[in-house]
Parts: structure tokens; C-alpha cells; sequence
């Protein structure tokens, strides 16, 4: 079993990243880009084949060691 | 005294922070971050500046996790001292014995030079030897020395005097220009500038001596 999880820094964080991304793209000529946010994806093979405890497992991963939970915030998708 | 310094793999000032607390009359021993302990007797462990595990996943996160954390845990926990300096200042927040977490600097560039700091407060035996609100002159090295925490957290750090340093100009876009800040016991402090490379005249500075002096005669038994 795959999950997917997605880890992006919390509404309210000034993202630096996403801001010299978003004037990058500006200065390249696409105009009307409000805003970027830019965060990680990371992907895991399961040995879990239950779906309920593969998402129980993941999101304690992410509490310890994924995501720090005071400036990110993250979601899992089981694949 | 007895000073324990932590060496990761990636970390680069693990050499100069043993050197600096030798040279205030500490006793040292190098720990490597497979040691489920830390030697006995051990009054403060230095957690040192570098990379440790390349930076991956963000910074100081894997190391926080590394057989030696859980030692540095239970040794703070019993009010054991702690100094994590840059990588090490990481290392803290993610083992969350200090609040906040450190962001990638606002100017997004890596930035390596001297900075003048104010010494916030006096009240902690890293910063008992200085005068409050004393200027002194300590280089930065880093990447992501962008000092965030929540509104609530900030207020706290500043109702407690928890601020230990700040900067005299911001390099990094840190809230409210902190560059070190204690815990609630204030036995463990975190800053991101380099302490331990300005021990000695001849390295173009002394200000940092006085804080490993400082806790050489002002540490309270653990």
C-alpha cells in the first residue's frame, strides 16, 4: 500500500520560498500569480495492507518526525 | 565542570565548541550521536553548529531523532544545561526542549558574518557574565536562522525574559530579532550565532568567552 504525504507550511507562515518563486515567475512574463505556497511531497511504500491503520500510522509519522507541527501542516492520502 | 559535545554526522563545529569550553576550565568529552548516554557527571552537553544529515527533511530534524537525543532529553529534563548553537539551535527546536522552529532566512541566502548582538538578559548562567543590553560582536553562519513562533509563544518568551540575544540588525527576518532564546528553566539555550568562534583575540574576537565563562562559575548543580 502507497501513501502520499503532503506537508506544507501553515496558513499565516510567510513562505520566502514560495514568494522568490512566485516574483521569478512575474519576471518571466506570467502575469496574474496571486500567490505560491511551496511545500514537499513524500511517498511511502507500506507493508499495511488495512487502510484505517496505514492512515493512523502515517499520521503518527508525521507528528514525530514528517511535519513540524509548529510551522507546517500536513495531509496523507492513502494510494 | 564536565561538558559533553555532540558530534552528528555532518557537523562542523564540533572541534571549536569542545575548544571553547576547554579553554573556560571545562572538562570535555566528545559524544557520538550512536551513544544511548551520556558520560557520567556530565553537567552541560554542547550541541554543535553544522549540517547534520545534510540538512534532510529541514534541518536538525533527523538528528533530533538520533540514540543520543533521548539522553540530552532526560539530562535536561532533570535540569541538566544545554547549549545548542546553529545546527544545534535546530537540533533543540526540533527535540522541542526549546519553543519555535527556525525558517529558511527571509533574504533566502545563506549568510556568513559578523553580527552585533544585544544581550537581551543577564538572568541565565550563559549570560550572567555580561552586562544587559551589552553589544558584542559574534558571527552567524547559516541558511535558516529565521526565527519563527506563534504569537502566543512569542509573548511568552518576552513576559519571561526568554529572549537571551537579539539582533542589533536583523539578518534573517528572526521575529522580533531573536537570535537566542532559553528554556522556562532557563538552563537550556539555543542561538544561531557562533559563540564558540570568538574565544580567542587572535580569531578577530573574545565576546564570546564570556559565556562559556560565565557558565563555568554560574551553573547550579543538576
Amino acid at each position: 500500500m502507497k501513501a502520499r504525504v503532503t506537508v506544507m507550511l501553515k496558513a499565516g507562515v510567510l513562505d520566502v520560498q514560495g514568494e522568490a518563486v512566485r516574483h521569478a515567475l512575474g519576471t518571466l512574463g506570467f502575469a496574474g500569480v496571486n500567490g505560491v505556497r511551496q511545500g514537499k511531497v513524500i511517498e511511502l511504500d507500506l507493508a499495511e495492507t488495512d487502510v484505517a491503520k496505514a492512515t493512523a500510522t502515517v499520521n503518527a509519522m508525521c507528528d514525530k518526525l514528517l511535519a513540524n507541527a509548529v510551522i507546517e501542516s500536513y495531509r496523507v492520502e492513502i494510494l | 565542570m564536565k561538558a559533553a559535545v555532540i558530534t552528528f554526522p555532518g557537523s562542523n563545529c564540533d572541534r571549536d565548541l569542545a575548544v571553547a569550553f576547554e579553554r573556560a576550565g571545562f572538562e570535555v568529552a566528545r559524544v557520538w550521536h550512536k551513544d544511548t548516554a551520556l558520560p557520567a557527571g556530565v553537567d552541560v552537553v554542547g550541541v554543535p553548529g553544522g549540517f547534520s544529515f545534510g540538512d534532510y527533511l529541514r534541518c536538525g530534524a533527523i538528528a533530533a531523532q538520533s540514540p543520543i537525543a533521548a539522553a540530552i532529553q532526560a539530562h535536561a529534563t532533570r535540569g541538566g544545561y544545554v547549549l545548542g548553537i546553529c545546527n544545534g539551535f535546530q537540533v533543540l527546536t526540533e527535540m522541542q526542549l526549546l519553543p519555535g522552529a527556525l525558517m529558511r532566512n527571509a533574504g533566502l541566502k545563506f549568510i556568513c558574518k559578523t553580527v552585533g548582538l544585544k544581550v537581551a538578559t543577564t538572568d541565565s548562567a550563559f549570560t550572567s557574565g555580561y552586562a544587559k543590553g551589552q553589544d558584542i560582536a559574534v558571527p552567524v553562519a547559516h541558511h535558516d536562522g529565521n526565527y519563527t513562533i506563534d504569537a502566543e509563544g512569542l509573548k511568552a518568551l518576552q513576559g519571561e525574559d526568554r529572549i537571551a540575544f537579539t539582533y542589533r540588525q536583523n539578518p534573517n527576518g528572526a521575529m522580533a530579532d531573536i537570535a537566542g532564546v532559553l528554556s522556562a528553566n532557563r538552563r537550556v539555550l539555543g542561538m544561531m550565532p557562533h559563540p564558540e568562534r570568538v574565544v580567542d583575540l587572535q580569531h578577530g574576537g573574545a565576546d564570546g568567552a564570556t559565556l562559556f565563562a560565565s557558565l563555568m562559575g554560574g551553573m547550579a548543580l543538576a
